[in-house]
Parts: C-alpha cells; sequence; structure tokens
C-alpha cells in the first residue's frame, strides 16, 4: 500500500482477489522536535478550549443565561459573548460556514494539510490516545513486540491494556460530556449529570460521542483520513505547484547510503545523498507510509517525519531540514542549481482571503448594525376590509414585535396610512389617543391585534400602502414595516 | 449434501458447489459468516417479537404479546396529557373575568387562539371563517350590533343564542307586514324608501316621505324607534347607519318588509364549556367591533 507501484510489476487484472485489504497496524514513535512542539501546543489549545468553555461565565443581567457559550434549543437561542442570535438570524451560521470552508482551501494553497495536521478533531484525538497508549504500553518497539507475543497473557500485561483503554473511556467520557454541556447550563447540568437527575437525553448524547470518540480515535485512527474523509481526494482537486506540503527533498536525499559509505564516497568527493535510509520517517508517522514515496493520499502533514529526519540529520552532521515544507518546484530548481522561491501570494490566495475578507466583512457589518428592534406586519385575510356602521372602513393587521434586546422595551406604534386614519390595538388602552403604547418584555416577541380604520368622509382608493413605525420610546429606536390599507 | 471439499477449481483454486453444466463448475462462494450470523440474529429478534409485542391476527382480535404494548393506550395517554395541559390553562381563563381576561396579554392571547379555533369549528359555517358574515348572518368584525357588542352581551348571546329555543334566548322579530295583511303594497314600497331615506340612500321618484313617516311611526317604531336607531334589547337594528344585514336596496327591503326576517343564532351553553364560550366572546369581541 504504502511503497510506490511499478507499473512493470502489475499482475493481470484478477478477480480472485479479496476486495479487502487488511489494515496494518500503525505503531507511532515518540518524537521531539519543532513540530511536535507545535502539535502539542495546538492540542492543549483545542482540548482546552473544547472541554472548559462551557464554563466560561458572561453576564446578561437578570434571568438571562450567564453561559459565554450556549445553544439554547428549547428558547431556540445561540448564545456567544456579547452575541445572542435568533433562529431566524441563521445565516450568520452559513456566512461561518463559508468564512471556514475558504479558511480550509486558504491553508490548503498555503501550507497543504495544516488542517489535517494539527487541528482536526480526528488528529488531536487520535494523537492524544497514541500519548496514552505510548505511557502505559511504551514506546514503538515494546508495543509491536507485546502485540506479537504469543505468550500467554499475563497479569501485568492485562492490566496494561484495562489501564489503557480506562484512561481511553475515560478520556472519550469527558468529550461527550464537554459536547452537553453547550446545550445546557454547564454547572448546573455537571450537578444534575452526578446525582443522575439530568435529561435521559444529556446521558444517550454522552453515550454516543463517548462511543464515536473511544472507536475514531482508538481504533480507527488514520483509517477515518484515509477511508472515511472526504477532504483528501477535495484537497487534491484544490492544490497547485505552489503549495507548500511536507516534502522529502529527494534532490538531496538521493542517492541514499549508509552513514560510513557516504563519509567515504564524501572523502573521494563524490556526490551523495544526504539519506541515509534510518526510516526514522516512517516510524514516527501516525499513518504509517514512507513520505519518501512523495506525496500521498495518506499523509496528513503532521510534520512529525520532519523532526525526526531533523533530530538524525543533527546527528550524522548534516543540515536539517532534508524534509520539510516545500514544493516540487523549488526541487527541480535546486537540481537546476537555481534558487529556491516561495509564492504565497498568488491568485488563489488573493482570491480565497478576499472572499473571507468580504464575507467576514459583510457578517461583520451586518452583525454590528442589526436591529434589535423588529417589526413584522400581516395583514388580515379574510375580511380584508369592514365597514362600520358609520361609513368608516377598518382594516385588521397582525403585528408581531421582536424585542431581541436584553431589556423591556416600551413602545408605540404609529401607522402612516390613510388620511385622519386612527389606530388601536385590541387590549390596550392607550394614554395617549391614537397613538398605542405597549411594553414588549426582554428578549421575546408579542403578537398584537392592530385595527386600521379610515373615517367615512375620507375613504380611500382601493388599495394604498400603510407604513407602520414602531418607535421605543425611551432610546428612539425606530422599526418599520409596510402594508396595505385595502377598501371593501 | 455431498463433500465437495476435495472438488477444487484448478483456474481459480477454489472449491466448487459439485454442480456442473456442459463441463462449467459452480465456484462455492459461500456468504461471509457476519452476514449469516446477522440474518440469524434478525430470525430471533423476530421471534423476540412476536412474543412481547402485538404481532398475529387472530380471528377477532390479535396475540397482546407479553409487554402488554398497544399504540391505541400511547395515544390515549398524549391526550389526557394534552387535555391536562389545557385544562390547567383553562381552568385560569374560567376564573378571570371578561373584562381582566383582555387586559392580560397572556391571557388576551390564550383566548384568541382558543376562540378562533372553536369558531372555526362552530361558527364558521355562517359566520365565515374570519367572521367577516354573510347575508343573514352578521359580519361580527364590525361595529353594528344587533344585540350588543360588549363582552358580557357578546357571550350572552353565544351562550343563549338568538331565537333559538333556550328559555333564555333573545327574542324578537321583524314581522312579516305584508303577508300577515298588515301593510298594503304600495304602503310597503313608501316605507321602504322612507327607510332608505333614513341613513341617506336615494328615493324614489314621486315617493311621499310624509306619508313614508307615518306609516314608520305606527308600525316600525314600536321596536326601531322613532328615528329608526334601533334597540338592542329586542334586536331591532339600527336603519340610519351604512351596515344591512340582508341588503339596502329597495327590492330587498320590501322583501324584509314584506316577508319579515327572523335569523336564528343557536344557543352554545351546554354544547360549549363555559371557559370556551369565554374565549369566544374575547375572541369575537377582539376581532375589532367590540364595545
Amino acid at each position: 500500500m504504502n511503497k510506490a507501484v511499478n507499473p512493470n510489476e502489475l499482475q493481470p487484472a484478477d478477480d480472485s482477489g479479496p476486495l479487502y485489504a487488511a489494515r496494518k497496524k500503525v505503531y507511532p514513535q515518540s518524537v521531539s522536535g519543532t513540530f511536535r512542539r507545535i502539535k502539542w501546543t495546538l492540542m492543549a489549545i483545542c482540548l482546552g478550549v473544547y472541554y472548559f468553555l462551557p464554563f466560561v461565565r458572561w453576564n446578561r443581567g437578570l434571568g438571562a443565561p450567564s453561559q459565554a457559550v450556549l445553544i439554547d434549543l428549547p428558547n431556540s437561542r445561540f448564545y456567544f459573548f456579547f452575541i445572542e442570535l435568533w433562529p431566524q438570524e441563521v445565516y450568520y451560521f452559513t456566512g461561518l460556514l463559508i468564512v471556514a470552508a475558504v479558511a480550509l482551501f486558504l491553508m490548503n494553497s498555503v501550507g497543504g494539510r495544516i488542517w489535517c495536521g494539527y487541528l482536526c478533531p480526528q488528529t488531536v484525538w487520535t494523537d492524544l490516545f497514541y500519548a496514552v497508549e505510548r505511557l502505559v504500553e511504551g514506546d514503538r518497539r515494546e508495543r509491536m513486540k507485546k502485540d506479537k507475543s504469543s505468550d500467554p497473557l499475563k497479569l501485568e500485561r492485562i492490566s496494561e491494556i484495562v489501564l489503557k483503554h480506562s484512561i481511553w473511556i475515560l478520556i472519550a467520557w469527558w468529550t461527550g460530556g464537554a459536547w452537553v454541556l453547550y446545550f445546557s447550563d454547564a454547572p448546573t447540568l455537571v450537578k444534575e449529570l452526578v446525582t443522575f437527575q439530568a435529561p435521559m437525553i444529556a446521558y444517550i448524547w454522552i453515550g454516543i460521542l463517548t462511543a464515536t470518540t473511544y472507536v475514531l480515535a482508538g481504533f480507527m485512527r488514520e483509517q477515518v483520513c484515509t477511508y472515511m474523509c472526504p477532504w483528501p481526494r477535495i484537497q487534491a482537486a484544490l492544490t497547485d505547484e505552489w503549495a507548500l506540503n511536507v516534502t522529502y527533498r529527494y534532490d538531496r536525499g538521493e542517492k541514499r547510503t549508509s552513514v560510513k559509505k557516504a563519509a567515504e564516497l564524501r572523502a573521494l568527493g563524490q556526490q551523495v545523498g544526504d539519506c541515509v535510509d534510518c526510516y526514522q520517517c516512517v516510524a514516527v508517522c501516525p499513518t504509517g507510509i514512507d513520505i519518501r514515496n512523495g506525496p500521498q493520499l495518506e499523509c496528513i502533514q503532521c510534520g512529525l517525519c520532519i523532526d525526526a529526519c531533523d533530530n538524525v540529520m543533527a546527528k550524522i552532521g548534516r543540515p536539517k531540514r532534508l524534509i520539510g515544507y516545500d514544493n516540487d518546484i523549488n526541487i527541480h530548481r535546486r537540481q537546476e542549481g537555481k534558487a529556491p522561491i516561495y509564492r504565497i501570494v498568488r491568485a488563489r490566495t488573493v482570491v480565497y482571503s478576499a472572499i473571507i475578507a468580504a464575507v467576514g466583512g459583510i457578517m461583520i457589518y451586518t452583525l454590528a448594525t442589526r436591529s434589535l428592534l423588529d417589526v413584522n406586519v400581516l395583514h388580515d385575510r379574510n375580511p380584508v376590509a369592514v365597514k362600520l356602521s358609520d361609513g368608516s372602513i377598518r382594516n385588521a393587521y397582525t403585528v408581531r414585535l421582536l424585542n431581541k434586546s436584553g431589556y423591556d422595551r416600551v413602545i408605540a406604534i404609529d401607522a402612516d396610512g390613510p388620511v385622519n386614519s386612527t389606530v388601536h390595538v385590541v387590549g390596550v388602552d392607550s394614554v395617549t389617543p391614537d397613538r398605542p403604547m405597549i411594553v414588549i418584555p426582554r428578549d421575546s416577541t408579542s403578537e398584537l391585534r392592530l385595527l386600521v380604520t379610515a373615517p367615512a368622509d375620507n375613504n380611500p382608493e382601493k388599495s394604498i400602502p400603510v407604513r407602520f413605525h414602531v418607535t421605543d420610546i425611551g432610546l428612539g429606536v425606530v422599526a418599520s414595516a409596510t402594508d396595505n390599507f385595502v377598501s371593501p | 449434501m455431498t463433500d465437495h471439499s476435495s472438488d477444487i477449481d484448478s483456474v481459480s483454486g477454489k472449491s466448487t458447489t459439485g454442480h456442473e453444466w456442459d463441463g462449467i463448475k459452480e465456484l462455492n462462494t459461500p456468504l461471509p459468516r457476519w452476514w449469516v450470523i446477522t440474518f440469524y440474529l434478525t430470525i430471533v429478534w423476530a421471534i423476540g417479537y412476536w412474543i412481547v409485542y402485538p404481532a398475529w391476527p387472530l380471528i377477532s382480535s390479535n396475540t397482546t404479546g407479553v409487554f402488554g404494548y398497544s399504540s391505541r393506550a400511547d395515544v390515549a395517554v398524549e391526550l389526557a396529557n394534552l387535555e391536562k395541559i389545557r385544562g390547567d390553562k383553562m381552568v385560569a381563563l374560567g376564573a378571570a373575568s371578561l373584562a381582566d381576561i383582555e387586559k392580560d396579554p397572556a391571557l388576551l392571547a390564550l383566548a384568541r387562539a382558543k376562540g378562533k379555533t372553536v369558531f372555526g369549528d362552530n361558527c364558521a359555517p355562517c359566520h365565515g371563517s374570519g367572521a367577516a358574515g354573510a347575508k343573514g348572518y352578521p359580519n361580527l368584525n364590525d361595529d353594528d350590533w344587533l344585540w350588543g357588542g360588549t363582552l358580557d352581551q357578546i357571550m350572552q348571546t353565544i351562550q343563549f343564542g338568538a331565537r333559538s329555543g333556550h328559555a333564555k334566548t333573545h327574542e324578537g322579530q321583524m314581522l312579516a307586514f305584508g303577508k300577515d295583511g298588515v301593510l298594503k303594497g304600495d304602503e310597503i314600497v313608501t316605507v321602504a324608501n322612507y327607510v332608505r331615506s333614513l341613513s341617506g340612500l336615494s328615493t324614489r321618484n314621486g315617493y311621499d316621505a310624509a306619508k313614508g313617516q307615518k306609516i314608520f311611526a305606527e308600525n316600525c317604531a314600536a321596536c326601531h324607534g322613532d328615528t329608526g336607531k334601533g334597540n338592542q334589547e329586542l334586536g331591532a337594528p339600527n336603519l340610519t347607519d351604512k351596515i344591512w344585514l340582508y341588503g339596502s336596496d329597495e327590492a330587498s327591503l320590501i322583501e324584509t318588509i314584506g316577508q319579515g326576517r327572523a335569523g336564528v343564532m343557536p344557543a352554545w351553553e351546554g354544547r360549549l364549556d363555559p371557559a370556551t364560550i369565554k374565549a369566544m366572546a374575547v375572541y369575537v369581541h377582539s376581532l375589532g367591533g367590540g364595545k
């Protein structure tokens, strides 16, 4: 699977062979270095945010949820620090998804599979599970030996296996537990969970996510990336020749020789490759491939082979970065004796950045300028107009007022319609005649029945536009909506 | 079954079933074990299902299963719960006075929602789904009321109806002045034109206003009042306004005066519970015409 295939060695199509390739278990070796440090740091940040964000508090005033990030499904609200979104504002999530997708494209055109290698949950959790495995069962060689061993299981080995899986399940359970905290007040839910008073759905979700985390990070691991995830296929179609990828610099590495032989040949003034065929890059790879075979679907570009190779190069006194972020263009340029060039700014990165900036800008602008007071008007359909005993015409409307702010509002409703028309809201005794005033509680909607009456001596045309103004008495904020006033 | 473990196909190296047609042998390709196990498990599952759940039809019933499950019972429980939830709210509605319901936004919303549903089920056939009415069936959106448009009056009309036969119903009707021989043909035409003039409508050429007024005073004023303003105690409509239940043209008026009118509104007390009638009264009142 990982070896470069020589077309001449290909067998003629054989339909008797199995269609299923058994997985070769990967035993990544521990490694230290720049990229390992970056990965530890990013893992700590990602997991820290995921596990602890629900506990961050944010004061929204009395009666409002005090959780900084909360998806409140029963009340259909989404809270994110100072932002509160209503279901009809779901387009902000659409925008976020666009930005996320294009950011993925941008990452890909700048530095390859940055997402896959450092940030993807599958990578982060698998990395964490490998760390646990290493801690309990030892490094690559020990684990391989223990797995191969056909000796009957001894207590020590059994306790190792039990310990490893216990820690895994504990992590998986915490992962599922953190997930449900985003949907309810975290401290309260934790209390309910431990006293078995939480709703059944919470336990079900914890169970589901515990199971998926345990299975995906403990057993499926790199197979998720290789077989299940669509992104490797998509990113292959999105990349170009300038994108930097984790690359074996074969211009420097070939021909591979042993350390000793290389020294001898160099002494004779001959050209020798730096690669000493130590297989350290293969040993540390979490997907079990050989980076020296060139770009591969399986490679998540985590950079661990760079660290492994750098350590070896340091030991044998050769320059670092035999494996590094590079592209084929530069390899060819070096082979031709030219200096490498790196083009971060090119059409696609500019376009991607522009899209991110545009969508992000629009989102921020609309978020900053969105009205926290809104009004929708629906004209009565049956009857559309009513003639009163004195001959005047009345139209009825259903008015829905939305107060998205964190405080109650006192609002007045005016209608700009037929000449000398009057406005009345059912159930409201207005202090000011013809200007109904209503209190809309904070963070809620009110549905009212509003009547507009045009006097008999001034019956309007068949249909004229009428504009409703809703004014916040205290703040002067105005929202408006337009409908029609119809005569029978 | 024949043992064909020794019967190996030379090309693929697989065993065959031993079946042969003109030298072509069928390879033995058994189903994967996981598939077979899953298949057997589904059979076991199905048998278990028959035992614990209702499954087999009998002559007049069916096996009930040891769990005693019944989807009908589930529905009954759900319905009972719904009634309970509604019950609590409807109690609050039943306890509040009509005026208080209109003052309380939550109760008003509940009464309007409940009233609208009940109106659609019970009143819409005559009054229309939006209560716009039709000829002979009053429009409940306007401000013209035969029996009064306050909350209490509307509720009374819903409770006991008009000419419904209920002991407390509204009585009083438009007499058939022509059919009963009280007025002659030309008198009816004259008084019809007089009634039109009351609300400013045009009158026929050569009509004698003084005669019309005299006929009106002698026959109609008892119910409709000297000036034709009507009388809600008797359900006598105001003849000076712009709203006409049976039409304001001369022909319609002649028919009304000659044949009489006595539309019936059924009594809803006993058919709908008091809280529902209350909700409906608030709903009708809130349509816009309520006094």
